[in-house]
């Protein structure tokens, strides 16, 4: 220990926690959690469609099943038809 | 409408039986008619924090397998009208419980209270899961420890597949808790930082509830921190993450930014 080391707090440590838990739940994520796709693509799907839609984050529905060999992926969304406005006639909004 | 939120973590003791009291409490409090619900079966314990371990009579395992009417196993707080509990068993073990039974005992409270809370076991067995089976929604208690943290996300992964929500395809809503925060610490680099656990979990945040004495004298009487009306610090910081479960926008105060010297002369207001 140097003479300055004395008047220094001790050394931060929360950013070596941040970054040991940033790369654990990286690898965590991806061995353990396939199941966690659905939300991902429910969360990324609801972003896109509300961009030009304004829809209930409630009205949109994924399901995967299985069915034989074959797997699916449902995606229901539900729109209120009042919402959706003829589009060719109307100038795309660039919503980001 | 009514409302069932499991108040989940997967680690052990960072505090899901004492939040889900205060925040019980709270919500009681405003005239909502609220269940507490103990899924810990064999370790009981929100009975003892609530004050009410000597009122047990019937519980969640003889409701769910119809040995009591769920009217009978219900506690009434003494002190807040529309604050009920309804008891885990203390001499069976989780495999007691069964997906029929607990569905049967949700559908039944959701027709009796405004909000249903189920404290869930540590872990994530069957206990676990069950508890947040039929949840609407979650609030992920959490302490800013790489250990409750990770055990948060492996929990937040649970939540969105194992739920009866996931299932059929629904989002299901989870909202961080954060414990035990001692900002001091945090803004020594020695404790992570608010910044840093949302970071991670990503998920939005309810609340801070600062490292209190309080917490620990309000379970020595068995009264939760909110249940008159806290003059608390973490009191406070419940009632806020409560009225937020209701949807009020409640603006959220970071407890103790680094304070420089001069502030800290000039500015003893209380913050």
């Amino acid at each position: 220990m140097s003479f300055f080391d004395m008047f220094k707090s001790r050394a931060a440590t929360a950013p070596v926690a941040r970054e040991r838990l940033q790369i654990l739940l990286a690898h965590e994520r991806m061995t353990l959690g396939p199941k966690n796709l659905i939300a991902i693509l429910r969360d990324e799907i609801l972003a896109t469609v509300a961009k030009h839609i304004d829809i209930a984050p409630d009205a949109l529905k994924i399901t995967m099943g299985q069915h034989g060999s074959v797997s699916t992926l449902e995606i229901d969304v539900e729109l209120p038809t009042e919402k959706i406005a003829p589009a060719r006639h109307m100038p795309m909004r660039a919503t980001a | 409408m009514s409302k069932v939120v499991v108040v989940t973590s997967g680690k052990g003791g960072v505090g899901k039986t004492t939040s889900t009291a205060a925040i019980g409490a709270a919500l009681a409090r405003t005239g909502k008619r609220v269940c507490v619900v103990d899924f810990d079966v064999g370790l009981r314990n929100l009975d003892l924090v609530m004050g009410a371990e000597r009122r047990v009579v019937y519980d969640l395992i003889n409701v769910a397998n119809g040995d009591a009417k769920l009217t009978q196993a219900l506690i009434r707080d003494k002190r807040v009208e529309t604050l009920s509990l309804l008891a885990a068993s203390q001499t069976r073990d989780k495999d007691a419980l069964t997906e029929e039974g607990v569905a049967r005992v949700i559908e039944e409270l959701r027709g009796l209270f405004d909000y249903v809370l189920c404290d869930s076991p540590a872990g994530i067995e069957r206990g676990a899961l069950l508890a947040m089976r039929f949840a609407d929604e979650a609030i992920v208690v959490t302490n800013p420890e790489v250990s409750s943290v990770r055990d948060s996300d492996r929990i937040i992964g649970l939540l969105d597949s194992r739920t009866l929500r996931a299932e059929q395809g629904q989002r299901m809503e989870k909202q961080l808790l954060l414990t035990r925060f001692d900002a001091a610490r945090a803004s020594r680099g020695e404790m992570l930082s608010v910044a840093d656990v949302l970071d991670i979990l990503s998920i939005p945040l309810m609340g801070i509830i600062p490292e209190s004495e309080d917490i620990l004298r309000a379970s020595n009487l068995g009264a939760p921190i909110t249940i008159n009306g806290s003059t608390s610090q973490a009191g406070r910081a419940y009632e806020d993450a409560a009225r937020r479960l209701m949807g009020e926008s409640v603006p959220m105060l970071i407890p103790g930014e680094k304070k420089s010297l001069l502030t800290r002369i000039l500015g003893r207001r209380a913050a």
